[in-house]
């Protein structure tokens, strides 16, 4: 049984001080899955990624914006203008106490205001700062503008997605923030590991385009080892020296579904029997799939046994496919959407999605849940996304003891 | 054991069952960071990458395999056959010694053989147990077999890589596999911690199912609050143009153009010199951009198609337009700035020879982490795990290999 309190989860000791905008804002959520106090750390008026899209019923506005609220559940918010030295004194005071502080600011901006690991180290030895860049804190692109686009193409993800005929493409939904922030969280753990045994804190540099390098770990050694380059291939996947079809059509959409041969073969003599007992691809009964071996393939015999496929796909939804699929042992899954998704019913089954009351939009929310299960902890949600500057009495005036008045000086200042 | 410098993890003891990408993947940067991880391998089931291709100079072999040895580095490697009795024994021993244990089977399978997370924990109360899964250690579907490269259908993935005009292209690679390391790295990590206070382990249970959604939240959100489906767009984005891939010089060479401001729309033009086109007022708003969009792709291509996907680059980024090349896996060798960051490290692999390994995408000042073995031959360690890490006697040994419990 979980014997969970809030103060169980396994990082619910230590305290994130957030300063990242949308490069580097996911790295707090995971460590905020794992129960860390993340404080979000905003510009006096939100943080400029507060107007990044899509935003709730479409309405542009800061505490609307439904990328924002995905990456930043599970923080609190101040605002504090770090470029005023009042702001830095506050800064400060709040290190002292803190155990990492991630930033996603260009190269050299933390130095400028004076906020630099020297400076951190010296005020907090055993400060952890993941500092998460475009391409890192040094070398010749460095400064080089980017958005997710550039990231994927340089990271070379594009070059194997899409269709052989046409350019290469990204995933229409962002990914290289959600690889740079989830790497960022594992290497700050990595360090915080080292702190426990030692004392000793550490500053991080983590590559945004280096991190998609990371979720592309395949396409170096096939140059290296194989000397040849992975492309795209649209509806198939290269496998062996032949290219499986991958995505087909059935009667409402799409699946995924490939032959497999040799040790997987059976897997296929399944789909056939299946396709037999409807009187589909019936040339194919007799063949000992468990046999062959897809080096000692051809492309072509390949595609002619594709062909018998088409028409028993066809006639299924791709529901009545994923089912007789799991029954009968046969790798197969429906291409989903969002929406598919949100019905499955493995994740409804495993309590995945989580209701967040938004009092302030006077609605709730669904949103995706846990991203990994524990035997001692759930990853809860413990606060909806903050409103802006929303916990600035609870650090200020409560935690830290500046009086009302004081607040209200700093308030004039343009410092909170 | 390893270097002398201490990378982070030294003294952590990883016992690794896992195979093909995403235990090995989460493993091999715990090793990098100097944990001790020994990998079970068995002659019954080879870890499937062992015979895929690309293979070393073309030649088949188990130690010659290029996504094998690209997951595996810094790894001691012994075979147990743990269909045998003393096979498992050998692997509890191994348990007692270690602090973690990684496996990625089929739910189910490690219960088999006894090795499921109660009998680990009947026998080290304190030990943490990562299971990997396509769809978790539980539910109706826990036990449906596959791969993320099919699997990354089912999260979502599939249907967001392709062109509005035609059914999903996918991408040729098991996307969702290079999810799940972080979860597993970051968990374990957490779960450390939790021990070191607590006394008590624990067991995670990460699916890509799950994982893989987290990495989709912003677009869930704006299904499950404003009912809008996410498809596939290309290359191109809401708000911004033009933003995609475009033609170069050469065979297959691309680069990426992305311009979000009308500033930025301005430094483009400014880049490119001005040609006749640019000037047309229904390309000078956004709206305006975005309502043209597939001639302005054709007449940015006519003129990137003439340079190569750096000069595109360079140019671009010289007048402060965000833009990059399209690279292939032989481009990202030749990188100058993922070679200024030293991503890749040469090292000679008894079959393989002399070759590159990937490191991560993090520097850590104190702590650099290094690649100091290459990928293990297969059951490579088996000896010295038995008599280094086990302390099993000669007789024990002999007697254990005459069995057949290292095959």
């Amino acid at each position: 049984m979980k014997e969970q309190s809030m103060s169980s989860l396994p990082l619910s000791p230590y305290r994130v001080m957030d300063l990242a905008d949308e490069k580097g804002y996911f790295c707090g959520k995971v460590l905020g899955d794992f129960g860390a106090d993340v404080i979000k750390i905003e510009r006096p008026g939100g943080d400029p990624s507060r107007n990044k899209g899509p935003f709730y019923h479409d309405i542009p506005h800061p505490e609307r914006s439904l990328s924002w609220f995905a990456c930043n559940i599970n923080k609190r918010s101040i605002t504090l203008n770090i470029e005023s030295l009042d702001g830095q004194e506050i800064f400060k005071r709040l290190v002292k106490d803190a155990h990492f502080i991630v930033e996603s600011f260009p190269p050299g901006y933390m130095e400028r205001v004076g906020l630099d690991y020297t400076e951190l180290e010296r005020l907090n030895p055993r400060i952890i700062l993941v500092s998460i860049t475009p391409f890192g804190q040094t070398g010749p692109c460095k400064d080089y503008k980017a958005s997710d686009i550039v990231y994927m193409g340089m990271g070379g993800m594009m070059y194997i997605s899409g269709d052989p005929d046409r350019a290469p493409i990204r995933i229409s939904v962002e990914q290289s923030y959600f690889q740079a922030g989830a790497q960022a969280a594992s290497a700050a753990m990595i360090a915080h590991y080292h702190r426990q045994m030692t004392g000793e804190g550490q500053k991080i540099d983590v590559s945004i385009h280096e991190s998609v390098v990371c979720s592309t770990h395949l396409t170096s050694f096939f140059w290296e080892i194989g000397g040849r380059n992975v492309r795209r291939e649209g509806d198939r996947v290269s496998r062996g020296t032949v290219s499986p079809r991958m995505i087909w059509s059935c009667k409402d959409g799409y699946i995924s579904w490939r032959i497999w041969v040799a040790q997987q073969g059976s897997r296929t003599r399944a789909l056939v029997e299946w396709a037999n007992s409807e009187g589909k691809a019936e040339e194919l009964k007799d063949l000992d799939w468990e046999k062959m071996d897809f080096n000692h393939l051809t492309q072509e015999q390949l595609e002619l046994w594709e062909k018998n496929f088409i028409g028993f796909f066809l006639t299924h939804t791709k529901t009545e496919l994923y089912e007789g699929a799991i029954k009968r042992g046969i790798i197969l899954f429906p291409i989903n959407t969002v929406k598919d998704l949100r019905e499955d019913i493995q994740l409804q089954w495993r309590d995945f999605w989580l209701e967040v009351e938004h009092k302030e939009l006077a609605d709730t929310i669904i949103y995706p849940g846990a991203p990994i299960k524990s035997s001692e902890f759930d990853c809860h949600i413990r606060y909806r996304p903050p409103l802006i500057g929303e916990h600035n009495e609870d650090i200020y005036h409560y935690e830290l003891g500046i009086t009302q008045e004081e607040l209200v000086v700093l308030k004039e200042g343009g410092c909170i | 054991m390893g270097s002398g410098e201490n990378q982070g993890l030294n003294g952590l003891r990883i016992l690794d069952f896992s195979w093909v990408i995403a235990g090995p993947e989460t493993t091999r940067y715990l090793a990098f960071h100097g944990a001790t991880v020994v990998k079970v391998e068995s002659k019954n089931r080879l870890d499937i990458f062992r015979s895929y291709i690309p293979m070393a100079g073309g030649i088949p072999g188990v130690n010659r395999c290029g996504a094998f040895d690209a997951y595996n580095s810094d790894k001691y490697d012994i075979m147990l056959d743990l269909n045998k009795e003393k096979g498992v024994d050998v692997a509890k021993r191994l348990v007692a010694w270690a602090d973690v244990v990684v496996e990625n089977f089929m739910p189910g399978t490690m219960e088999k053989w006894g090795l499921g997370y109660n009998d680990l924990k009947e026998l080290k109360p304190a030990i943490i147990m990562v299971s990997f899964s396509m769809q978790g250690q539980t539910g109706p579907n826990s036990r449906v077999a596959g791969f993320g490269t099919e699997l990354q259908s089912l999260v979502g993935y599939t249907s967001l890589i392709g062109w509005p005009d035609r059914p999903p292209s996918g991408t040729n690679s098991p996307y969702t596999d290079f999810v799940v390391p972080w979860y597993g790295i970051t968990g374990i990590m957490a779960a450390l911690d939790y021990r070191q206070r607590t006394g008590r382990g624990q067991h995670l249970d990460i699916g890509q199912l799950e994982a893989g959604a987290s990495f989709l939240s912003s677009a869930i959100l704006d299904y499950t609050v404003n009912n809008k489906v996410a498809g596939p767009m290309g290359n191109h984005l809401d708000y911004t143009a033009p933003h995609g891939a475009y033609r170069c010089n050469g065979d297959d060479k691309w680069c990426v153009i992305a311009i979000h401001t009308d500033n930025e729309w301005r430094s483009f033009c400014q880049a490119i010199g001005h040609p006749e086109w640019t000037k047309e007022p229904k390309f000078s708003t956004l709206s305006g951009r975005k309502k043209n969009e597939d001639e302005l792709d054709k007449l940015v291509e006519e003129w990137t198609v003439i340079y190569t996907p750096e000069q595109v680059m360079e140019k671009m980024q010289k007048c402060g337009v965000a833009s990059g090349t399209v690279a292939t896996g032989q481009d990202i060798h030749s990188d100058p700035q993922i070679k200024h960051r030293g991503h890749f490290k040469v090292l000679d692999h008894k079959e393989i020879g002399l070759h590159s390994y990937e490191t991560p995408s993090w520097r850590l000042s104190k702590t650099p982490g290094e690649i100091r073995m290459p990928s293990p031959c297969l059951g490579e360690h088996t000896e010295y795990v038995c008599r280094e890490i086990l302390g099993i006697s000669d007789e024990e040994f002999i007697e254990l290999f005459q069995d057949g419990v290292f095959e």
